[in-house]
């Protein structure tokens, strides 16, 4: 146990080496959500209208949502990159624990993810958005934004690990997300949608995530309404992303034996 | 006899492709051995299977005693790895990279700190330490590559084609660093593609093509199977190539033949710089008029030819002196 620690530990660490000295890592955390909190609090803000709600109050939980799901593409090409290198066969071939390869990357883009989320609030502050709650109701909706994060960059390792094609993670990765991301409460509110569609949406954990985040944070919500996701979006966003977790870390430890193997 | 590495009928496929063939085997404790082969013949294979990398369809190995599949963990303890490229990481300084090696092989603070410097200082590292590795010239890169392998004071080192794409005065630095590594008693499974490097380094030399073992030997051995250094002598004019021939024979210079084309003649020239005078002579008292004369190393291609009988687009198989007397 203390080995898997001081291995992880020492991963952890030749990754965050990594971030102080590869710019544009940086740059993928802070100029991409910066630009989506601009483009949705500006251009989108200006044309919609969301009965009831400020919109530049509602659109933010969104924001987070989508910037924490994108973690899963950078995590998977950063894996696809690691297989094609031989630094592989040299960690294998160490009397090392295996699933530290993993920790140590999934962690730091957590702690990229971490830093996206600092960076999106100030620019939110600025333009006008704000936490009605205390403290730890406020932490509380980052730490579940942070589960989501954590949860997309495994699935994002698991899905490097099964392709080891950047180019093929980059564009299913996008094919994944993308039904996920419009078919949530993130940007829009679900009382438009077709009756079936909207079941389908409410259950959908992004929605639950950002609902979850607006009530935690007192922005205005559009997800009263009825049925157990809409009343219990936190529940269902925990369970759900637990659940996730427990299937995906699993399986990306295990495809990591088998995708080296060769 | 002391055996650090042994393998016994180890077979590995990819799908239809098989690999490696039922390989057997065992490197003295202390020796360097050249896994000599052309690409694709299951050198690298090889080296994952005995490296725990890759497990074998079939067959057991032994590393310092302790089975490759059983006891994996163990194994690795006592192993040192330098692969085809330079497995380093490029964003890491010199002695970030060592440093994280040597934790990763748990071996201690303290051991890891001072064992990098020493390593840094024998692989003349100490100055680059401290830049990222991205500004490393491949030299520089492979002795950071083997210092990492190292680290651990292995018992056994894998090297497999530490050399390839390498200059001289860079390839002659790693064979030094490679020699000095057995001369403090580690055992050495080197992989290359180039005989001469195998004749420099290596105690004894496996040949393997298409995933078997096709000769076994010392370097002197498996050169004086193919008989040598030969002196190849070109003559302007194809008709007087059958006089020359006679001629270096007479001589005493060894059994010379015509290889294909009618121009080239060939010779071996077991005997040095002695044979060399008498060919001059011989050829002088001839007279034909000579375009071309130059004394040639056996190469990987002579010695596959003869092991093998394969015509690998060689002109002169048949008359290859390994199967002939002479």
């Amino acid at each position: 146990m203390s080995e898997f620690v001081s291995d992880g530990w020492a991963l952890i660490g030749r990754h965050l080496r990594h971030i102080a000295r590869v710019p544009q890592k940086l740059l993928s955390v802070t100029i991409m959500p910066v630009a989506f909190v601009l483009a949705f609090g500006y251009v989108l803000g200006s044309a919609m209208e969301v009965p009831g709600v400020e919109y530049r109050e509602y659109f933010m939980a969104g924001v987070f949502t989508q910037v924490m799901v994108a973690g899963m593409t950078s995590t998977g090409v950063g894996v696809c990159e690691d297989l094609g290198n031989g630094l592989m066969d040299r960690f294998r071939s160490l009397p090392m624990s295996r699933s530290a390869v993993l920790i140590g990357r999934t962690v730091s883009d957590l702690l990229l993810s971490a830093i996206a989320c600092v960076v999106m609030s100030v620019v939110g502050f600025a333009i006008g958005w704000r936490i009605h709650t205390g403290f730890w109701s406020a932490l509380g909706g980052f730490a579940l934004l942070l589960l989501l994060g954590f949860v997309a960059i495994w699935g994002g390792a698991l899905l490097g690990l099964a392709l080891r094609n950047a180019e093929a993670v980059s564009s299913l990765g996008f094919v994944i997300v993308m039904p996920f991301m419009f078919l949530s409460s993130a940007f829009v509110p679900l009382n438009g949608l077709p009756h079936w569609l909207r079941e389908v949406a409410k259950w959908n954990p992004l929605s639950a995530v950002t609902d979850s985040c607006r009530e935690l944070w007192g922005n205005e919500t559009t997800a009263a309404g009825t049925g157990f996701p809409a009343e219990h979006p936190g529940t269902v966003a925990l369970v759900v992303l637990v659940a996730m977790f427990l299937i995906i870390v699993p399986m990306a430890v295990r495809s990591f034996g088998k995708a080296t193997a060769r | 006899m002391e055996y650090a590495i042994e393998a016994e009928g180890l077979s590995k496929s990819y799908g239809n492709h098989q690999a490696l063939k039922d390989l057997t085997m065992s490197v003295p404790t202390g020796s360097i051995l050249g896994l000599l082969g052309p690409n694709g013949c299951g050198k690298t294979t090889t080296v994952r299977c005995l490296t725990t990398l890759l497990k074998p369809d079939s067959g057991r190995a032994r590393i310092a005693g302790l089975d490759v599949v059983e006891q994996p963990k163990e194994v690795r303890r006592r192993i040192g790895l330098a692969g085809q490229y330079a497995a380093v990481d490029e964003r890491l300084t010199g002695l970030e990279n060592l440093r994280l090696i040597g934790t990763l092989y748990h071996l201690g603070r303290k051991t890891v700190h001072s064992r990098v410097d020493d390593l840094l200082e024998r692989f003349d590292l100490t100055e680059a330490a401290h830049r990222q590795v991205k500004t490393y010239s491949g030299g520089m890169r492979r002795r950071l590559d083997l210092a990492a392998s190292l680290l651990a004071d292995p018992a056994v080192v894998f090297l497999d084609e530490p050399t390839t794409g390498l200059d001289l005065p860079n390839r002659i630095a790693m064979w030094e660093l490679v020699r000095e590594q057995a001369a403090k008693g580690a055992t050495v499974l080197l992989t290359t593609q180039y005989l001469e490097e195998a004749d420099q380094l290596a105690d004894r030399i496996v040949v393997l093509a298409k995933g078997e073992v096709i000769a076994e030997g010392t370097p002197d051995e498996l050169k004086a199977s193919v008989g040598g250094e030969r002196l190849e002598v070109t003559v302007e004019d194809a008709s007087r190539a059958e006089a020359v021939a006679k001629a270096l024979t007479d001589w005493g210079v060894g059994t010379a033949t015509v290889g294909e084309g009618g121009r080239r003649v060939s010779v071996p020239v077991d005997a040095g710089m002695e044979a060399v005078a008498s060919a001059v002579a011989a050829l002088k008292g001839e007279g034909s008029r000579i375009t071309d004369f130059s004394l040639r190393k056996p190469t990987l291609d002579d010695v596959f030819l003869s092991l093998t009988g394969h015509d690998a687009g060689a002109p002169d198989a048949a008359s290859d002196p390994g199967t002939e007397e002479s």
